[in-house]
């Protein structure tokens, strides 16, 4: 049986779809109305609460813990001040990526931290090797439930309930009190919008439900499910584990692995010379810099509209523009002289309603992966394959200027 | 006062498709002025805040038919354009029974299953062949139709791959667009369907803006019409812009000024200035002139060749033509500011309801009691009512927590047998207040503001004459070939130098923007044809 977080029963009966699939082992809602569109436009015109605790979380406390992080984050946690968080990501010796997450520092000394696969033992590993013994790690996964507020409209909802959000700048973190629960918020989430997260103790989840719901609901706050995130982090150029990445501890060959560089995560490493942390996959990352031996890179790509819709209309259909969100692997090729010349594979497609075309997360060579560089993207017309134009564009696709502004005290409205 | 050589081309109206004319004109490098006689952009796709925090849209209120291809040449992403789907249907009778259908096919079925379970079957089969049909003739919708007076090589090749065109339909869809041509929605929804609410709930799009009841032989093609458009490809489906469709308009103007074009409001135009059938700019109401070569006019017919120039200057038949277009506006707009989204008995609190069309008109016989007012030179007695309440998809529409409600309200005819729009107004918003309450008992006390729009406002506020919404009637006699007379369909006048860009040109209304495209292109291949020859 899956497990139900904390906010199930408040969840359970707003699933007008009585579609659930499992994360992480929990039951979660792909969506709760019909139509996704619904649900992700939500994220861009108003405000969206989604349920995130399947995440794994860690707690690292102790004189200790900055020294762990920073010896096993593959970014430098020593610029992640307390009531700061970071975008993060840690890597095995050889320089391949583990997993990403979010880092908080919610107290001096004190580090919240979130993964997407159970990484305590590996942690646990990685402080025992390096001979850190002043240190706590904590699987507090199941001690706190998280929902994420996100949306235009998300700082309208929060500040009804709580002043501590209004002055977070965007990966800001405080200790705040909704409706009498303790909670941390962080100006975070992975829609590439503004937002917040909020961590509170999974007994107090009912009751941040609610004082979220009804403050949100002058603004039509729409419960979503993880399929409008999903379509939402395209636009973000945010990239999803296990779609586009895979945790090189469980990989076969090395052809199923990845390193930060190759995944456009070079702005992690900006100030390496600068910061003398002697932090698990170093010598390998300054290696791939220095000799330039990344394999792929990480790319968004736009698919040419007219082509596609020529593509489609030549067989005598509509083109497919609604709701097509895939994470299965499309084949990339070299535009040119020979035919179906392999280059690369796109990892994630949507067909962007916001944006009115197909985007893409993909791999290139790097030779190919300037912004404008033009490639053909295959893609299954009546069951069979055609290649469209597509061009290289430097993600996010979406950028909106809410994301990162500072929040006014006043009601917007 | 004259300002020559400033500008090479006037566009004049700022409705949608003067926007997107004047954004392909100043994309292509001309220099290009356009001149609203209002204080804002917009025409009749407008929002506008009445009430603080209330934001109404005026006049038209959903998009669906925008040609895709105007969204990437203009770059409308970049400017701003977001349009939400409209997810739900909502269609109550007067006995507590309704039909609720929403974006999973499935569930539609067994929706109407509660009413037919045949009907819910043929539902499916209706909706894949009008699909079909409107696919065949989107190619036709979205180029320039052929003259069919003329002997010009050109336009016999397009007559001739036009007749190839529909002998190569498959059967089935040429017999469903005959139809659509031929006879009235309810004879085509009388083979379907046997439930009247699922009846009244297709008829609707047959009488849209348009003096025809569901029973006239007009109402199959005007139905086909409102179906043209899509909702990100999925046919037939419709769209709210963030903002109303003042949203979209703003968008488009962002975009004109993007590409170097010049926007000025206040800038009412006055006449056509041409000498020798040729246009060479235009004077403003103030007095003003602006000199330009070239001149488009995104007004309706009946203002581009009759009010803007002189009639006398035009070929006998074109102006019989244009005398003889019809307008005949039927619609009006009533605009409601909210304290509470409105309560349906069963499905009290349910304000998903909301988030698309709420058609209120249970049945064929309604639509055409409705009508029979109508002929009779009176507005109905009983409309039928097609609504939104806006803010349930957009919370920015309305303070927190208080709601817009949108309601397209017909028939309400420009001329009134015995009466005028004036006396009129208030009687026609309580008669519309009054029906809502029929299905929504208690909306009355949930109103804060009203806002009627007759036919005689909306043209006397966007110059759309007789207030007929898609400047011009969608009759067959009034399509492709005839629009706005046949002959003149390809966007020249027979001024040269002198456009027309208008919903009153191919193909029509309904914020396609196709006019305002179509337009641009007839221009710039003139322009290129000229200089090619020179």
């Amino acid at each position: 049986m899956p497990l139900t977080t904390p906010f199930h029963p408040r969840l359970e009966p707003l699933n007008q779809t009585g579609i659930w699939k499992h994360w992480s082992g929990y039951l979660v809602a792909p969506q709760y109305q019909y139509s996704q569109t619904a649900e992700y436009y939500a994220i861009r015109n108003a405000v969206a609460l989604l349920d995130t605790s399947p995440l794994f979380k860690y707690r690292f406390r102790g004189p200790g813990a900055g020294t762990l992080l920073e010896r096993a984050l593959a970014r430098d946690v020593g610029a992640c001040a307390p009531g700061r968080a970071q975008y993060t990501c840690w890597c095995d010796e050889r320089g391949f990526v583990l997993q990403d997450g979010v880092v908080m520092q919610v107290e001096p000394g004190e580090y919240l931290l979130t993964a997407a696969e159970p990484a305590l033992r590996h942690f646990r590993r990685v402080a025992r090797e390096a001979g850190i013994a002043d240190v706590s790690i904590d699987d507090v996964s199941r001690q706190f439930g998280i929902l994420a507020l996100q949306g235009p409209h998300a700082h309208d909802v929060i500040r009804q309930l709580t002043e501590a959000a209004t002055p977070l700048r965007y990966f800001g973190v405080t200790p705040a009190e909704i409706a009498g629960c303790p909670v941390t918020i962080s100006r975070t989430g992975f829609t590439g919008d503004l937002g917040y997260e909020v961590w509170v103790r999974a007994d107090d989840a009912l009751t941040l439900w609610d004082a979220l719901m009804e403050a949100g609901r002058g603004h039509n706050i729409t419960p979503i499910g993880t399929t409008a995130l999903k379509m939402a982090r395209v636009e973000a150029g945010l990239l999803l584990m296990g779609v586009d990445f895979h945790m090189s501890r469980f990989a076969w060959v090395d052809a199923q692995r990845e390193t930060p560089l190759e995944l456009g995560w070079s702005w992690m490493f900006r100030k390496l010379d600068q910061d003398g942390r002697d932090f698990v996959g170093r010598a390998a990352i300054e290696s791939e810099l220095e000799q330039g031996t990344s394999r792929w890179t990480t790319v968004g790509l736009a698919v040419d509209w007219h082509e596609y819709e020529r593509v489609h209309a030549e067989a005598g259909i509509v083109a497919p523009l609604h709701e097509v969100y895939g994470e299965s692997t499309m084949s990339i090729y070299r535009r040119g002289g020979k035919e179906w010349d392999y280059a690369g594979y796109a990892s994630s497609f949507l067909t962007s309603s916001l944006l009115k075309k197909p985007i893409a997360i993909a791999k290139l060579p790097p030779d190919l992966a300037e912004p404008g560089s033009e490639v053909d993207l295959e893609v299954t017309v009546i069951r069979r394959p055609h290649n469209v134009l597509a061009r290289v564009e430097r993600p996010p696709f979406f950028d909106p200027p809410r994301k990162t502004a500072a929040m006014e005290g006043s009601v917007a409205r | 006062m004259t300002s020559a050589g400033t500008y090479d081309a006037i566009v004049v109206g700022a409705g949608h498709n003067g926007l997107v004319n004047a954004a392909y004109l100043a994309k292509s490098g001309l220099r290009t002025l356009l001149l609203e006689r209002r204080h804002l952009v917009g025409g009749a796709t407008i929002t506008e805040e009445l009430l603080p925090g209330f934001h109404f849209t005026t006049f038209s209120y959903a998009i669906s038919l925008l040609r895709p291809d105007i969204v990437h040449d203009l770059d409308l992403v970049k400017h701003g354009l977001m349009v939400m789907p409209l997810i739900n249907t909502f269609q109550p009778g007067l006995d507590g029974e309704y039909l609720l259908l929403g974006a999973d096919d499935h569930a539609n079925y067994h929706e109407m299953a509660r009413h037919s379970v045949e009907d819910a079957e043929a539902a499916r089969e209706l909706d894949h062949i009008v699909k079909r049909v409107c696919r065949a003739v989107r190619p036709w919708f979205d180029r320039m139709p052929p003259n069919s007076l003329s002997s010009d090589p050109a336009d016999l090749a397009a007559m001739a791959e036009l007749r190839s065109y529909v002998d190569g339909l498959d059967a089935d869809v040429r017999a469903m667009l005959e139809k659509f041509a031929s006879s009235s929605a309810a004879e085509i929804l009388d083979e379907y369907f046997e439930n009247e609410l699922v009846k009244a709930l297709y008829a609707s799009s047959g009488i849209i803006g348009s003096m025809c009841g569901p029973r006239s032989r007009e109402s199959g093609l005007v139905w086909l019409f409102h179906k043209m458009g899509d909702y990100d490809g999925v046919p037939g489906s419709w769209g709210f812009h963030k903002g109303g469709n003042g949203g979209f308009t703003q968008v488009l103007a962002r975009a004109v000024e993007a590409f170097g074009g010049t926007i000025r409001t206040n800038a009412g135009v006055h006449r056509l200035l041409y000498d020798d059938g040729r246009a060479s700019g235009v004077e403003l109401e103030d007095g003003t002139t602006v000199r330009a070569d070239l001149v488009v006019s995104a007004l309706d017919p009946r203002q581009t060749f009759t009010r803007l120039m002189e009639p006398d200057d035009l070929p006998k038949d074109l102006v019989r033509h244009i005398h003889d277009f019809k307008f005949q506006g039927t619609a009006a707009k009533v605009n409601f500011a909210l304290d509470r989204a409105p309560n349906f008995p069963g499905l009290e609190g349910r304000e998903d309801i909301f988030r698309g069309f709420t058609n209120l008109g249970p049945s064929i016989d309604y639509l055409e009691e409705a009508f029979a007012d109508c002929r009779a030179g009176r507005f109905s007695r009983r409309p039928f009512l097609d609504c939104c309440v806006q803010s349930t998809i957009d919370p920015d529409m309305s303070p927190a927590g208080k709601h817009v409600m949108s309601c397209f309200a017909m028939y309400a005819p420009y001329h009134l047998a015995e009466s005028d729009w004036e006396t009129e107004r208030e009687n026609l918003g309580d008669t519309v207040q009054e029906t809502i309450e029929e299905f929504f008992p208690g909306f009355s006390e949930l109103v804060l503001h009203r806002e009627v729009v007759t036919p005689a406002d909306i043209e006397r506020l966007v110059g759309l004459s007789e207030g007929n919404i898609f400047a011009g009637e969608l009759f067959e006699s009034q399509l492709f070939f005839n629009r706005p007379a046949p002959g003149w369909n390809q966007y020249r006048t027979p001024i040269e130098g002198y456009y027309q860009c208008g919903s009153g040109t191919h193909p029509g209304g309904c914020v396609t923007g196709a006019p305002g495209k179509l337009a641009a292109q007839r221009i710039l291949g003139d322009r290129a044809a000229v200089e090619s020859s020179a």
